[in-house]
């Protein structure tokens, strides 16, 4: 018969075609990032500490987020997001 | 004689000679696949670092449209190399543009431009103007500052949605599988329900059991939650021996893919239980549970039962059936055997080895925001509202739903639009008035001394002013000083 014990999930939820590619910028490309928008962190939408993708890529809040979608109008595009406590 | 046998051996030679030309020809036609043979040339000239993939891709079935069905290597190789030149040349006219132009409309361009000139010719300054013309077109079309996109996208999703069937239930081509559509979902996914009023997955196999029927049954027994009540055709209290007496009904039992054995075990499980249940020896379908003594009270015997019937036999929890579908796969032109359920569990499910763990998918938006994570839920928002309104026939741009489902996810958490999520944080006082319960705002704002800086729309439509969007967001200044100066102030 088949295997039926259950595997870990979380090595999974990268790969589910929901989730786009995130990745941990370091300080110096976090900095960059903020000149270019012009923003301050906290303008920048906002993700928890606790989310399970975060949690994965060991964000502390304070850290921002790359996010490249796919998107249905322009192909790919990137995002950012501010990681917050929580 | 010896020449007789040099002869045999001449034409032994030949005959080998003969079979292997035959070979070589095997060979070359095996070589000279059309679609193989560009695949080899593109190769060979690391095309894909050289182009963006969209005119790699758009060279290679030019050239197979030509000679697909002709395989001959000098003509497609010749054709290829004019075809790369071609693009290398539109590729560099149009570069500068990489900068402005979002990845598909830059894709779109580039396997027109391709197409256009490998028809017409095409000379590099009107490739130039073409570039000119795109840049301008499409910088006319975007946003401009200060345009209002929340009130367009309000009105273009507002509108439709008059239009939307107001029945709740709907049987979406599934047999027996209740799934909320039309307004009643719209409005579940705006407001951000805790759970969806019909919570459904779409369960998908991994390739390697996605056409294998058996194993899909199997998954499918083995999900769907099944309590002792669901298999039980009587549970009788028997007073004098205090135990509970439980007949199974052994169609249903069949049913789920279990045995009397199975069922016993998964009772012995649990602390209360173990030890205590045993087959009867009369009938083989009969379960006979003994009370424990602390629950022998006549008053706490029924209460027992009660709990007895809801003990989990098998199962996931959260999914209460479980319907086998048949369906065409349009990416690999076959069908595979896919999962519908009512209830939700995705972290279990996903658990599973044979689920396929990229493409299934739930319809509970907070689930996917506890389990994929905020950006998963975002993007669920967005295809849950677009397939709703599409199901109804409503063409609405993915653009205004995006914003909302931007706003919704702002946070990173998934907040409803309404006085308790996004409208209820608005900073204006009289906007929030403006909306919904319109004393609670005043006299809570008055009570905490709030101030309304009149930033947004409502509050200024409420006091009298321009609300400041389009021409009005700009202001002038003048400063005096540079005024005095000379008047060319920068």
């Amino acid at each position: 018969m088949m295997s039926s014990r259950p595997e870990k999930i979380e090595s999974k939820i990268m790969e589910h075609e929901l989730v786009p590619k995130h990745e941990l910028l370091t300080k110096e490309e976090a900095l960059k990032v903020l000149r270019e928008l012009g923003v301050r962190p906290e303008q920048l939408p906002w993700i928890r500490a606790s989310d399970p993708v975060a949690k994965l890529l060991g964000a502390k809040p304070g850290d921002i987020i790359r996010i490249i979608r796919k998107s249905a109008t322009s192909g790919v595009s990137i995002a950012y997001r501010f990681v917050v406590v929580g | 004689m010896s020449k007789k046998s040099r002869k045999t051996k001449k034409e032994k030679v030949r005959e080998l000679e003969k079979k292997e030309e035959g070979k070589l020809e095997e060979l070359r036609k095996a070589v000279l696949e059309p679609s193989e043979y560009v695949a080899r040339l593109i190769e060979e000239l690391r095309l894909h670092e050289k182009l963006p993939t969209v005119l790699v891709n758009s060279i290679r079935s030019i050239v197979l449209a030509k000679y697909g069905a002709k395989p001959d290597e000098e003509k497609i190789k010749q054709e290829f190399e004019n075809l790369v030149g071609l693009a290398s040349r539109i590729y560099e006219s149009m570069k500068p543009l990489e900068d402005t132009l979002p990845r598909s409309i830059m894709d779109e361009l580039l396997s027109k431009l391709l197409d256009a000139a490998y028809r017409y010719s095409i000379g590099d300054d009107e490739l130039a103007r073409i570039r000119e013309d795109v840049r301008q077109s499409y910088l006319r079309a975007i946003v401009e500052p200060g345009e209002p996109v929340g009130t367009v996208a309000a009105q273009s999703i507002g509108e439709p949605s008059t239009q939307m069937t107001l029945r709740t239930f709907h049987f979406a081509g599934v047999r027996e599988l209740n799934v909320t559509l039309g307004l009643p979902r719209l409005i579940e996914l705006v407001d951000a329900k805790r759970k969806p009023e019909t919570p459904i997955m779409e369960i998908f196999l991994t390739d390697e059991y996605k056409h294998d029927l058996n194993t899909a049954l199997a998954i499918a027994r083995k999900i769907e939650y099944t309590n002792l009540e669901a298999i039980t055709a009587s549970a009788e209290v028997d007073l004098i021996t205090e135990s509970i007496v439980i007949r199974i009904d052994k169609e249903m039992l069949e049913d789920k893919g279990l045995t009397v054995d199975d069922v016993v075990d998964s009772l012995s499980k649990s602390k209360a239980l173990a030890g205590r249940v045993r087959v009867s020896d009369e009938d083989p379908m009969t379960i006979i549970v003994e009370v424990p003594k602390t629950q022998a009270h006549i008053s706490k015997i029924l209460k027992f039962r009660e709990r007895l019937l809801k003990v989990k036999i098998k199962g996931v929890k959260g999914i209460k059936k479980v319907i086998l579908q048949r369906r065409f796969n349009p990416q690999t032109g076959k069908h595979e055997y896919v999962l519908l359920t009512e209830g939700s569990n995705l972290a279990e499910i996903l658990s599973i080895p044979q689920v396929d763990h990229r493409r299934t998918r739930t319809n509970d938006i907070h689930e996917i925001e506890r389990v994929l994570g905020i950006e998963a839920a975002r993007q669920a928002l967005i295809n849950e509202m677009m397939n709703t309104l599409r199901e109804q026939g409503l063409e609405v741009d993915v653009r205004h739903v995006m914003l909302v489902a931007d706003l919704m996810t702002w946070s990173g958490m998934v907040r409803q639009i309404g006085r308790h999520g996004i409208v209820g944080e608005k900073r204006s006082v009289l906007a929030r008035a403006a909306f919904e319960v319109t004393t609670k705002q005043l006299f809570d704002a008055s009570a905490s001394g709030e101030l309304d800086s009149l930033g947004g729309v409502a509050e200024n439509i409420i006091v009298g002013q321009l609300i400041p969007f389009g021409t009005s967001l700009v202001q002038l200044k003048t400063s005096p000083r540079l005024l005095a100066r000379g008047g060319n102030s920068q």
